[in-house]
């Protein structure tokens, strides 16, 4: 089992320093798989000036550890990044980083997936979003359980 | 006694991001909701039945049959957003 690498900050991250830094810690990666969520402009047909995220430190690194984990218990995986950004966020910012490692690229993109999916539902973040009516917490969607859940039935 | 925080949400409308709370020794989940429910006023209305929140005991997802013990830390929070 590797050590994943897993961080909470305000700060941005970069895509590229962390892709060369995991190839550099391996001779053996054959591909790496990857995915960045950006704060949208718009949600639920409102604009969104600021995107602000909370979240529990402690269970967070716990939570991601454990997600990480179980990917790696399914998939061939070699390396894993998760960086998760809190603080207050502006339109087309980057919140999230997930990226995987392994020798073939199938267990990359699934163990990729599986990671933001189960991210998505058992991590404890919470996103406020900024409008023009003013400030609303935002909801849970019902589509993101459906795609934690479709793991189980595979 | 157990060390109780509120997320999100939840923090703001109770208005309290943590407190200490005396449970009985065969304290559960539900038991802890019940008697902060039963304070009545913002407590009431943020741990509403028709109101969906979630609750962690030890940074680990819980359920409402789960026991409390003294020393515990138990979190009550909205359904997560992040990602």
């Amino acid at each position: 089992m590797f050590q994943p690498t897993i961080r909470i900050q305000s700060a941005d991250f970069d895509m590229t320093d962390e892709h060369a830094a995991m190839r550099g810690r391996h001779r053996n990666v054959g591909a790496i798989a990857s995915f960045v969520g950006v704060v949208r402009d718009v949600n639920d047909g409102s604009g969104v000036s600021t995107m602000t995220l909370e979240h529990y430190p402690g269970m967070t690194e716990k939570a991601l550890a454990k997600i990480v984990d179980d990917a790696t218990s399914r998939w061939q995986l070699i390396d894993a990044t998760v960086i998760h950004r809190i603080g207050s966020l502006l339109p087309s910012e980057q919140i999230v980083l997930v990226m995987v490692a392994s020798a073939h690229r199938q267990d990359a993109f699934d163990a990729c997936a599986f990671i933001m999916d189960f991210l998505k539902t058992d991590a404890p973040f919470w996103k406020k979003e900024t409008t023009a009516d003013g400030s609303r917490w935002v909801d849970a969607r019902v589509i993101d359980d459906n795609a934690r859940n479709k793991w189980h039935a595979t | 006694m157990v060390k109780v925080l509120f997320f999100a949400g939840l923090r703001e409308l109770i208005g309290v991001a943590n407190e200490d709370v005396v449970l009985p020794a065969d304290a559960t989940v539900a038991g802890l909701v019940a008697d902060l429910t039963n304070r009545g006023g913002a407590y009431a209305e943020a741990l509403a039945a028709d109101r969906r929140w979630r609750v962690a005991v030890n940074q680990d997802m819980a359920q409402l049959t789960d026991p409390i013990k003294s020393g515990d830390e138990v979190a009550i929070f909205p359904p997560v957003t992040g990602g």
